[in-house]
């Protein structure tokens, strides 16, 4: 019984770092149909702003981390300008070499700033304790990180689902001739969209850092595992990459507390079993 | 007219060659990752070589010294093996050395075996790689060195129960069998041994399953780096301290990552071989040479290596110069006094005999950095892993 309820603990605890680590992923990947690699070098970058704002300049989290996340989309915004919307044309072997790229751009700049040893981000004493479940403890920090992850789900539904911007969105992916017909503004709706991913990114780059912690090589580590999330999430479906992470955090949980010696194999055992019977992932829309 | 020019400069070459090789200068092939996920290693490798340098000059005997570094990218054995061939052949070095990864050292063997090269290998822990060929000299460490060691120390004080959790790879599983023979033979017991995947981002899962569990001390082996961050972090937040499960490891603590642990780290035992923090002229003199050329250097494990591997090739130029056999003969049961603490070139095994240090971590009262404080000592041990 203990042993469920821990499966379930932190099986869900860890889905969500996933999934907030994974959902920007899933607005640049999916909804704007761009092969972003350079997804996890966007995390990299907000994990480095925190830790230079909150370990090098000493500020408190709760500013850094908001900080962190401007910074990355400051930044974010004249690369979708200067390369990104070359890109979007491409094929997708081309995107995948071109953001690939980019993304050994950014490691070697975080490499020569801070250099290639963990970059860690300062938690504030009331994120480093331990609540006390009954019949075990949880660190706080694992339940901010549900929390927030609570609150991005929502917050984006509504965003998509229920402003003009979505719904603009929406319409620039699936036929930008005809949005821009229309007079809506592509060029700026996809600005805002890409740095909306980047800014998520960046969000569950410091958030997630206690468990992926940041180091230079972080987006190449961690890579795999965002494109599971959204590949097994189904393409541009937010609940899809919630669903999916939850379930995937459970599952590799599951796993290392049963048969920790085969966790890795049958993590992959399953996902590739899952992709065989819905190629486009658990909610994914047809192509 | 064209062919008569060839000659000339044909001749003009021949006769240049013997004239080159009276300036008698000795080479040094290193081969280590400088890009990549692993450059640290090269660099701490080449700073730790610089130092030396710095201090002893570029001549050992009559001979000239010049190093000759390659970068292998990380663990590589192809790549190994023919930058080792690209040295040998065509920059003609006499010595190699460097080698982060056993596969890495394992894939030149059959090279110097034929071109009779002494290597000195500066970190790769598997203590099997010496078997391979009489010319590998090892100036690092295996991991049965330090971690039998601990588990007797470990049973020494009071510990009956064990769980071990280490990484799935080669050096993880080392450590396992090494520290299980030496604490069972002692009497103790080990409760559970996991094998984690070298994927493993989340260690709740384990260390739940240790905490369920409750033995005295978990033994654990670790790649540095993200997995030692995240693996402490939940070891403390677990509260497994608070329940009275002492953490062993070993190379976990190593300087270079160390006061990214942060406070988690405070309190964690460790049985090593070097501690930046080990108080003895040598290693002062060490450290202040490393940073004074290199202010943001920090000594770790990779560094000392590379210090000891340096003096030995000039030992060995001095005695031998470029006879390989000689240089091999030579080096077999030196002494000397290493940042470390003394040391001995085996002349069975071919790895130092050394003191294994049992080390606590702390914060440093005058610096405020967290440091590895050496609490006991286990003296001169060799190579526990070379006949199993």
């Amino acid at each position: 019984m203990t042993l469920l309820l821990n499966i379930l603990v932190d099986g869900i605890a860890y889905g969500m770092i996933l999934f907030m680590i994974a959902v920007g992923l899933s607005v640049t990947m999916g909804l704007m149909r761009v092969v972003n690699l350079a997804h996890g070098g966007f995390a990299l970058l907000g994990g480095t702003f925190a830790h230079w704002l909150g370990s090098d300049l000493g500020w408190p989290f709760w500013l850094a981390l908001p900080l962190a996340v401007l910074g990355t989309v400051a930044l974010s915004m004249p690369l979708e300008r200067l390369i990104y919307r070359r890109v979007y044309g491409f094929t997708d072997l081309q995107q995948v070499l071109a953001t690939i790229g980019l993304t050994f751009l950014m490691i070697a700049s975080v490499n020569l700033w801070q250099g290639s040893s963990l970059l860690t981000v300062p938690l504030p004493e009331g994120l480093k304790a331990s609540v006390d479940l009954g019949f075990r403890t949880l660190p706080v920090h694992r339940l901010v990180v549900i929390a927030f992850g609570a609150a991005v789900v929502v917050g984006l539904w509504l965003l998509l689902d229920r402003t003009r911007f979505g719904i603009r969105l929406r319409a620039a992916v699936d036929n930008r001739g005809t949005a821009s017909a229309h007079g809506i503004n592509t060029d700026r709706i996809f600005m805002l969209a890409f740095a909306l991913g980047a800014g998520l990114a960046a969000l569950g780059g410091v958030l997630g850092a206690e468990i992926l912690p940041i180091d230079a090589y972080y987006p190449l580590r961690y890579m795999v595992l965002f494109l599971i999330v959204v590949a097994v999430g189904g393409m541009g479906s937010i609940p899809g990459s919630l669903l999916a992470a939850l379930g995937l955090g459970l599952l590799e949980t599951a796993t290392r507390y049963l048969v920790p010696d085969y966790a890795t194999i049958a993590f992959f055992a399953l996902v590739i079993a899952l992709l065989t019977v819905r190629p486009n992932g658990l909610m994914g829309k047809i192509a | 007219m064209k062919r008569a020019f060839h000659a000339a400069v044909l001749a003009a070459l021949t006769l240049g060659l013997p004239g080159a090789a009276l300036a008698d200068t000795i080479k040094v092939g290193v081969v280590a990752p400088y890009s990549g996920p692993f450059a640290i290693y090269g660099k701490q490798f080449q700073e730790a070589i610089e130092t030396y340098v710095a201090q002893h000059g570029t001549t050992a005997g009559e001979h000239e010294i010049e190093f000759i570094y390659k970068d292998v990218g990380g663990p590589n054995p192809d790549q190994a093996r023919s930058l080792a061939q690209e040295l040998l052949i065509r920059d003609q070095v006499d010595y190699l050395a460097g080698f982060t990864f056993t596969p890495n050292a394992l894939a030149i063997a059959p090279l110097i075996e034929q071109s009779q090269t002494p290597t000195v290998i500066f970190n790769a822990a598997t203590s099997s790689i010496n078997r391979e060929s009489d010319f590998y000299l090892r100036t690092s460490y295996t991991l049965w060195q330090v971690s039998a060691p601990l588990a007797e120390w470990a049973y020494d004080q009071g510990m009956r129960s064990v769980a071990i959790t280490v990484t799935d790879y080669g050096p993880g599983i080392d450590a396992e069998n090494a520290f299980k023979a030496a604490f069972e033979a002692k009497g103790g017991e080990v409760v559970d041994t996991i094998r984690m995947p070298l994927s493993t981002t989340d260690f709740t899962p384990f260390i739940q399953r240790v905490r369920d569990a409750a033995p005295d001390a978990v033994f654990t082996f670790l790649p540095g780096g993200p997995p030692t961050f995240t693996y402490t972090k939940t070891f403390n937040e677990n509260g497994l301290a608070e329940a009275g499960i002492t953490f062993l490891g070993t190379a976990e603590t190593e300087e270079v990552n160390l006061q990214g642990l942060g406070d988690a780290a405070i309190g964690l035992t460790t049985a090593y071989h070097y501690s930046g923090a080990h108080e003895s002229e040598a290693n002062d003199a060490f450290k202040a040479k490393l940073t004074e050329l290199f202010p943001d250097a920090v000594a770790n494990w990779a560094s000392v290596g590379a210090y000891d591997g340096t003096h030995l090739i000039y030992q060995m130029v001095a005695a031998a110069g470029s006879d390989g056999p000689a240089a091999v003969e030579a080096a077999l049961g030196l002494e000397w006094e290493s940042p470390r603490g003394p040391v001995t070139m085996d002349p069975e095994t071919r790895t130092v005999v050394q003191n294994v240090y049992i080390r606590e971590v702390e914060r440093d009262a005058e610096t405020g950095l967290l440091i590895n404080a050496e609490k006991g000592v286990i003296a001169t041990v060799g190579d526990l892993g070379w006949d199993k």
